[in-house]
């Protein structure tokens, strides 16, 4: 590994719609190979947030710089360029519905690359499987497939590329509780193989606590704070300190602290 | 920086072993894909891969070096791409495969049989759904509280006034044209005039109501399905069985009403805008005045032909809005399905229309009205 450096950055982000201001003066800092998780409350725009970055949304003020590019000056091919490095788990699966599991995941493949039709097919079943999903999968359409499996089938689209940045909106909302803590394993797991970074959305506090490097919190239109969780649930704010000391981020804790007295590295 | 993978095939003292570099990613797969392929036919089984000269390696690329190593040892990585190489090395199997296709005069067959399949199915569907339609709506006329208005008036909205322009503007022109196509065949026989008999025959009992059915499947039709068929596909159609209600009293009965009570009005203004078309033409290029032009209207025993034109409107509307709202029911999860639906739906819609029409134009005649 290289030194740290900075993958994300953001600068005085402003994001308003109307007269309602989402972001003002927002910083960010995201290093490569880290595994960042984002929390909110609800309509504290932790999605728009990930939309600026990923350029699917505009921002009325600030720079978004990607693997080095300036996203919001960048020309067309630059930015598809970065785009093609990075790969996105949204909420809700967006699979494409008419294709199947294989064919979602074949589809940055072939827009990107030309590659023969059997390569293809050989890169999608390992994407499928490196997401965790049984070998028959891939031939599956999205309607025939469980919540957790379409979460599956997502990440295996979003790693099609090999990305650099992995995206992730909530990726175990939704998920039963050994399904949710699966997919939290096979994040870390393709961290270390793949050397990615990972920004992540949740709500989970299990996640937070089982696989965040780091945890930015956001609040007040901006990162209230950003740091390891140890550090963060000390900060001294109201929304804070409800969050993680609740009934339910105790617990979370609690559980995390059982599971590392129970395999002592 | 950027360099094509390679490997090439070296002899040691302690036997051959082949020598990978450069990047192995997947925009070089191609090319890597070959060259795995040609060193694998040279060289022996589970050869040893030296793999300390390779600059970017990402999955695509551990999978083609695992292809080539096949089961035999890849020396020379760091602990990152051994973890890379040992993760894609854990889930490797055989790609999925496709299911065979069988020959394709069989599946010429087998399709012809599916489609003759369907549309008899289509057919007893549908007439299972007219009845459903039915017995709601006994059961809910007689019953004030269960009426629902608003969606009513949407809907007559939607379906009929916004539709107004269109069909108006449709009929006058299709009028027009057909004035003229009837004055130049009738001009050699001297017999112009017969251009009024040809405009209200065919306005008052076919076109004028045909035109409009046309129009309204494939304005009001498709959304009808569309809307149903995305609620379909976001468990709305559930969600209002849960609360208690009828889908078939909630969304399908007020579009049925408004296009019940709407189709007729708009073949009242079509019949009068194909006629205004007429009489436009007549007026300007035929020397038909549109005195003369009224009179022999009157003539014709117009009133007879208008209510044989008018009473095919309802039967129209009860079967556009029940197709539409059927196909929408239909509709199962994706969005590809949303659109065949819509489709199917138009389609289905405008045969059915022009089949009754032509069984309807063979009873009138037959009871010799």
């Amino acid at each position: 590994m290289t030194a740290p450096e900075n993958v994300i950055t953001v600068r005085g982000l402003r994001n308003q719609f109307g007269a309602q201001v989402v972001h003002e003066n927002l910083d960010l800092d995201i290093r490569r190979g880290e595994i960042v998780g984002v929390v909110g409350g609800s309509g504290s725009g932790k999605s728009v947030l990930l939309r600026s970055i990923i350029g699917l949304n505009r921002p009325a003020a600030g720079s978004v710089e990607l693997l080095g590019t300036e996203m919001t000056s960048a020309s067309t091919a630059q930015r598809s360029e970065v785009e093609r490095r990075c790969g996105v788990l949204f909420q809700n699966g967006a699979l494409f519905s008419s294709l199947t599991v294989a064919e979602n995941t074949m589809v940055p493949m072939r827009e990107h690359f030309r590659l023969p039709q059997a390569m293809m097919a050989r890169f999608a079943a390992l994407k499928i499987a490196l997401a965790g999903l049984p070998e028959n999968a891939g031939a599956k359409y999205p309607s025939e497939l469980s919540g957790g499996m379409v979460k599956r089938a997502a990440l295996a689209r979003s790693l099609a590329l090999d990305p650099d940045i992995l995206f992730l909106d909530e990726p175990t909302a939704g998920l039963d509780p050994i399904g949710a803590a699966a997919f939290d394993q096979l994040i870390l797991t393709l961290r270390e193989s793949l050397g990615l970074t990972v920004f992540l959305i949740t709500h989970d506090l299990d996640t937070l606590y089982t696989i965040c490097d780091r945890v930015a919190v956001l609040s007040q239109k901006r990162v209230l704070v950003i740091g390891p969780l140890s550090e963060v649930e000390r900060y001294d704010d109201p929304w804070v300190q409800e969050y993680f000391q609740g009934p339910r981020g105790r617990a979370a804790e609690a559980a995390q602290q059982r599971l590392h007295a129970a395999q002592p590295h | 920086m950027t360099t094509t993978g390679t490997a090439t095939l070296q002899r040691s003292a302690d036997g051959e072993f082949v020598a990978a570099s450069g990047d192995w990613t997947l925009a070089g797969a191609p090319a890597l894909g070959a060259l795995v392929a040609d060193l694998r036919r040279r060289v022996s089984r589970g050869v040893r891969i030296d793999a300390a000269g390779i600059g970017r390696i990402d999955t695509a690329g551990a999978e083609l070096l695992l292809d080539l190593a096949d089961g035999g040892e890849v020396g020379g990585l760091d602990a990152n791409r051994r973890a890379l190489l040992d993760a894609v090395a854990k889930v490797r199997h055989a790609p999925v495969s496709m299911p065979p296709r069988r020959p394709s005069l069989i599946a010429l067959f087998e399709r012809t049989g599916r489609a003759a399949e369907q549309v008899w199915l289509n057919a007893y569907r549908l007439l299972g759904f007219i009845g459903l339609i039915l017995v709601t709506l006994v059961r809910t006329v007689p019953d004030p509280r269960r009426w629902r208005p608003t969606a009513l008036a949407f809907h007559l909205e939607q379906a009929g006034l916004n539709a107004v322009p269109i069909v108006v503007l449709l009929n006058f022109l299709i009028g027009a044209v057909v004035a003229f196509l009837g004055a130049t065949v009738l001009k050699d026989f001297g017999a112009t005039i017969f251009t009024v008999e040809l405009i209200g025959f065919s306005f008052l009992r076919e076109f004028g109501v045909l035109l409009t059915a046309i129009l309204i499947a494939g304005r009001s039709g498709s959304a009808f399905t569309a809307q149903i068929g995305s609620m379909k596909s976001r468990e709305e159609v559930d969600a209002i069985r849960t609360l208690g209600l009828d889908p078939i009293e909630v969304l399908v009965l007020p579009r049925l009403l408004a296009l019940l009570i709407a189709l007729p009005l708009l073949t009242v203004l079509a019949m009068l805008a194909g006629i205004v078309g007429g009489a436009v033409v007549g007026a300007f290029a035929l020397d038909i005045s549109s005195t003369l032009f009224i009179t022999r209207l009157q003539d014709l025993g117009a009133v007879k032909h208008f209510w044989v034109g008018i009473s095919k409107a309802p039967l129209f509307a009860f079967l556009i809005a029940a197709i539409g709202c059927l196909e929408g029911f239909k509709v199962s999860g994706s969005a590809e399905s949303v659109g065949t639906h819509t489709t199917s739906s138009v389609v289905q819609a405008i045969f059915v229309s022009i089949m009754v029409d032509a069984m309807a134009a063979i009873f009138f005649m037959e009871i010799g009205i």
